[in-house]
């Protein structure tokens, strides 16, 4: 008797675990991204507002890119519903059949560069790769142009370039030798490593991080560097003798992804079209230097118009930089990475 | 206890006692015991290290593709950075373990000589350091050794150098912070066996008319030789997997083999590529590990067989 009164119970117990755990999980997503600052600023600008339109619980993690979803998602240990990525990263995580496919019904992909746009992908912010150079050592003649970096006669000084960013720096190499930006991409490789080849003797550090590249400005162990926008945003509002514009600079888009496996695909999925939703991509500069990919985002008229000149997507601005083409890396930068590596390890 | 019977069993004595059979049941049982005792650990040894390791071996086969090739390996020869990698990997190791034997061997005499409780003292301020995190002690270095750092705006305040020296983001910066970091695992186990040098061997030595020089050459040195090897061997082998240190103070220059591994591991999409490199670094440190047995191994016996 007493024996199946537990089997009952435990029956029970079981059933009610069943009812419970999915419709809790199911009000939970998760979502990855780079941690910091710019996370920070994805929750008040994306995260939060979203969880309290859906009344969802939004979880949050940090990824460092896409060998982590190619952790989870090989080992069938998928813990995040969405995870943001670098589009190239996300171009070669499709390549590779890591993402669940996106429901344009559900996500309003207007407004969004249509090179960011794909089955299983879609842009969610954007970095700029600029020149940046510290003015207590060349005064507000420093150099402007990716020429003028390459130019050691004319502008003497320590350097710093990407080294884990081979895809950034091969950019700027082709700017460097006098490609126009329109022209840039698709980016000849070998003419771009000529022209790295050309600079790597002067290069003080290949910094592999954006704290780094940072740390090396901000402490004077370089005198110019290319570096992440928002991070050069910070050296500034810090007060450090520095000078950049968007002028000659790349480009480069983040992404979001809703790992394939995925627990909370459809709340995803909707959680997702918020994000990139112009109401919400117009909080992102409110509160970093990262542009929002959806350009419907200026037309909201939430961010204030003198901070508009400060967004590296703002339309002025975009105009004066390289887009970075997520697919033309898809296809090549493996190989391009490793004749780069090799390049600048001689 | 149970070897010392086995052995016995083996030599065949002739004189078998009345109760050797209930003997060599107990010592069996004795031995079923400490295997049993045994057994845990060498359960974690095979889940945690021998299937893992054999599993990265494995997928170290396997292209791109999925395919069986020998893609992975054929790399490292394809492209020269990799070679360049590992010869700087080990030109790393060896300054370093050969600056933490220049700075290390001294201090542990020190130590070993001092008294009791100054030693102890002493030894706070070599465990110390090791107790922080490495990051932040790299960090620490590069404040320390950049171009604007101490060491530099020192030196020229006083008029020793015009330029500042070049000490970070560059090879020496790597050696200075690894050096700094990898000493303690030479100290430590030096000072261990010098503490455990018998001072009457030394005192012996003078009263049969050694020079301080000569008893420290002739027996001090050749008993320090156990815990020095060791110590060395263990410098050598972590310098060889050494990621955060290098990454920091290398300035992108001086890529190491933990380095490379990261990279390749995000680069390619299959697991193999960076596996790799990992069954690489391990053969490569097994036969370090085993070259290094045979040349010292008949020397420093206390450490390396029990024989």
């Amino acid at each position: 008797m007493t024996k199946r009164l537990c089997i009952h119970g435990l029956v029970v117990a079981g059933l009610l675990a069943s009812v419970a755990v999915p419709a809790s999980a199911a009000d939970t997503i998760t979502v990855a991204s780079w941690g910091g600052t710019y996370q920070e600023a994805e929750a008040k600008a994306f995260f939060d507002p979203t969880a309290k339109d859906l009344g969802i619980t939004i979880k949050q993690d940090t990824t460092n890119g896409l060998d982590d979803v190619r952790l989870q998602v090989t080992g069938n240990a998928v813990k995040w519903d969405i995870t943001e990525l670098g589009a190239d990263e996300c171009a070669r995580g499709s390549k590779e059949g890591l993402f669940e496919k996106l429901d344009y019904n559900v996500i309003d992909k207007s407004g969004i560069n249509p090179k960011l746009v794909h089955d299983d992908w879609v842009g969610i912010s954007y970095t700029s790769v600029v020149l940046i150079y510290r003015t207590d050592v060349f005064g507000d003649k420093g150099p402007k142009t990716w020429a003028d970096f390459w130019d050691v006669q004319k502008f003497p000084g320590r350097r710093a370039l990407s080294g884990s960013q081979a895809t950034e720096t091969l950019s700027v190499a082709a700017l460097a030798k006098g490609t126009p930006i329109d022209k840039v991409y698709p980016v000849d490789i070998d003419g771009a490593l000529q022209s790295v080849d050309k600079i790597k003797g002067h290069i003080d550090a290949w910094w592999t991080s954006g704290a780094q590249a940072m740390q090396l400005v901000k402490d004077g162990e370089v005198d110019m560097a290319s570096i992440w926008n928002g991070r050069a945003g910070t050296l500034r509002k810090s007060g450090a003798p520095v000078s950049f514009s968007f002028d000659q600079g790349v480009l480069t888009a983040d992404c979001m992804v809703i790992p394939k496996g995925s627990k909370n695909k459809d709340l995803a999925m909707k959680a997702l079209a918020k994000f990139v939703s112009p109401d919400l991509q117009a909080n992102l500069p409110l509160y970093v230097d990262n542009g929002p990919a959806n350009e419907k985002a200026f037309e909201t008229g939430k961010i204030p118009p003198e901070r508009i000149k400060d967004i590296n997507s703002a339309p002025e601005n975009v105009k004066k930089q390289v887009l970075q083409d997520p697919a033309f890396w898809r296809d090549t930068l493996v190989e391009a990475t490793e004749k780069f590596n090799n390049l600048i390890q001689q | 206890m149970s070897l010392a019977s086995a052995s016995l069993d083996r030599a065949g004595r002739p004189d078998r006692g009345l109760n050797a059979d209930a003997l060599n049941a107990d010592a069996r049982r004795e031995a079923h015991g400490l295997f049993a005792l045994l057994s845990p650990g060498l359960f974690l040894v095979f889940a945690v290290i021998i299937v893992p390791v054999g599993w990265l071996f494995w997928l170290s086969l396997f292209d791109e593709a999925g395919q069986l090739s020998a893609a992975n390996y054929a790399r490292f020869f394809e492209q020269a950075s990799y070679i360049k990698t590992f010869v700087t990997t080990f030109k790393v190791a060896f300054f370093v373990t050969g600056a933490c034997v220049l700075f290390g061997y001294p201090l542990a005499y020190m130590l070993s000589q001092l008294p009791r409780r100054a030693a102890s003292i002493c030894l706070i301020f070599v465990i110390l350091p090791f107790w922080t995190s490495v990051l932040v002690r790299t960090y620490a270095w590069l404040v320390i050794l950049q171009r604007k750092g101490l060491v530099n705006t020192w030196l020229m305040d006083l008029g020793v150098i015009g330029q500042p020296l070049p000490l970070a983001n560059n090879f020496a910066g790597v050696v200075i912070g690894m050096t700094h970091i990898m000493l303690p695992f030479l100290v430590l186990p030096l000072y261990a066996s010098m503490k455990a040098i018998d001072v009457d061997c030394l005192r012996a030595g003078m009263n049969l008319g050694a020079s301080p020089a000569a008893t420290f050459r002739q027996i001090f040195f050749p008993l320090s030789l156990p815990g020095l090897a060791s110590g060395l061997v263990i410098v050598f082998v972590l310098c060889l997997g050494f990621f955060v240190t290098p990454a920091l103070m290398g300035g992108g220059k001086v890529i190491m083999w933990a380095m490379r591994m990261e990279q390749t591991t995000s680069l390619y999409s299959n697991w193999g590529a960076g596996a790799a490199l990992g069954v690489v670094l391990l053969a490569v440190t097994l036969a370090l590990l085993g070259l290094f047995h045979w040349l010292l191994g008949t020397r420093v016996t206390g450490v390396w067989s029990r024989r």
